[in-house]
């Protein structure tokens, strides 16, 4: 039971990171790293917003899209989508502040395809309520070590000397497959199991 | 307030049906250009097939929904258009994922979750509210193609490099002699970000260089004009 649990957090954080070796959520991974706090919160962000999907899928999975599964990724947008909205409004009532913190980046969470992506593996793969939860919390925390990884060269990358054709996007990319391989590492870990 | 389309873009001039068409495929990219829907682009694109077949199953989704979001586009409100669309474009995106599995499951078993996905991809989302939310149905559609054939380019190109370099094959068949020895790691998670990142660089070298040439030219003018249009006056002048 245990060994389960930390079989699928291990392997949702590293051996499969969402977006360094899944290739999900790299809108934000690309364009919201210019700095380490910013990319902090939006990952923990998305760690929120993940459970709140994991707990959605399973409802879904359980008493809707049994009977149905040709409206699965409808059902899923459409579920998600309002989820976030309302867990925003509530924030916004209950705590001005954490809203502050969060509130820009809810928006763009919505949209990220590593959200939508969740729902479907979890699916997929048949997790129970409390394995997606575990496979929800992994899957943030990677984004999280992912983006903060990503802004941590890229505010060194600031004072380096990049050759104009490479300044931008492309630089990033280099950087990025240099950090996936590093995340290749991680494959053996699983192995033992 | 029912039925009032969205304002146009003041101060821009009208397109024509051929800039529509032609816009996708080269100067506004989605992939090469735009950069949108970066996730297919580097998920996907290990082998030239994946590419063609993730490139025809996003055409099939975004002209259809291009075609059905400028046919309503004068019924739904403005305050519930996004929802609306990504409503139509999951719908599509549904029945991609029922038409693959019947007609190419070898493809639909390669692209996995990356079908479903597609409802994420930004190019369709900002197709719809860019364009066809304000254009008629037969100009959206040539939109769609456009875009849609410009997204097939990006992704069998960087298809290519990959598939080249880490398997030395073309579409299964051998280009390169056998003897090289492929980079398997083109074929893994990092060549994704890196054969991405080495068109984008191209690109950009590209662009440059034209740039640099165009600045050379213009300084060839600025100094031979004088001379040339003080020749005939010197003539005169002798």
């Amino acid at each position: 039971m245990i060994k389960t649990h930390v079989g699928i957090l291990l392997s949702a954080m590293l051996v499969n990171n969402f977006t360094l070796v899944m290739f999900l959520g790299l809108c934000s991974f690309l364009g919201v790293t210019n700095k380490v706090s910013t990319a902090v919160r939006l990952g923990l962000a998305d760690t929120f917003v993940l459970l709140i999907t994991s707990i959605s899928a399973s409802i879904l999975n359980r008493w809707v899209l049994n009977s149905a599964p040709y409206l699965r990724i409808v059902a899923f947008i459409i579920v998600i989508a309002s989820m976030v909205q309302i867990t925003e409004m509530a924030i916004r009532k209950w705590s001005p502040t954490l809203f502050r913190e969060l509130g820009i980046y809810l928006p763009l969470i919505t949209t990220n395809c590593a959200i939508l992506a969740l729902a479907i593996f979890q699916t997929n793969r048949g997790y129970t309520f409390g394995e997606g939860l575990t496979f929800a919390v992994g899957a943030g925390l990677g984004l999280t070590l992912a983006l903060t990884l990503m802004a941590s060269v890229r505010e060194k990358l600031e004072v380096a000397d990049v050759p104009a054709i490479a300044r931008g996007t492309a630089i990033v990319l280099i950087i990025a497959s240099g950090l996936s391989m590093a995340f290749m590492g991680f494959a053996g870990l699983m192995s033992g199991s | 307030m029912r039925g009032v389309p969205p304002p146009e873009i003041p101060g821009r001039r009208r397109s024509t049906a051929t800039e529509d068409l032609l816009r996708g495929i080269w100067k506004e990219n989605p992939t090469l250009v735009m950069l949108l829907g970066m996730c297919p682009t580097m998920a996907i694109t290990g082998s030239v097939r994946n590419s063609i077949a993730m490139g025809v199953t996003t055409a099939f989704v975004l002209i259809l929904s291009s075609i059905t979001v400028s046919t309503v586009r004068n019924v739904v409100r403005h305050e519930v258009r996004v929802a609306t669309y990504i409503l139509i474009i999951a719908t599509y995106v549904q029945l991609a994922d029922i038409l693959t599995a019947a007609l190419i499951p070898d493809a639909h078993k390669a692209l996995g979750a990356f079908i479903p996905l597609i409802v994420g991809n930004c190019l369709l989302l900002g197709r719809q509210e860019a364009f066809s939310s304000r254009n008629t149905v037969w100009r959206s559609a040539l939109d769609g193609i456009g875009m849609s054939a410009g997204f097939t380019l990006g992704l069998t190109t960087v298809g290519t490099i990959r598939e080249i370099l880490g398997g030395g094959t073309w579409l299964g068949i051998r280009v390169l002699p056998a003897a090289f020895e492929p980079w398997v790691i083109m074929k893994l998670p990092p060549g994704g970000f890196f054969g991405f990142g080495l068109v984008l660089l191209a690109l950009a070298w590209y662009y440059d260089l034209k740039k640099r040439r165009a600045a050379v030219q213009a300084a060839i003018a600025t100094v031979t004009a004088p001379a040339r249009e003080r020749a005939p006056a010197l003539e005169r002048a002798r």
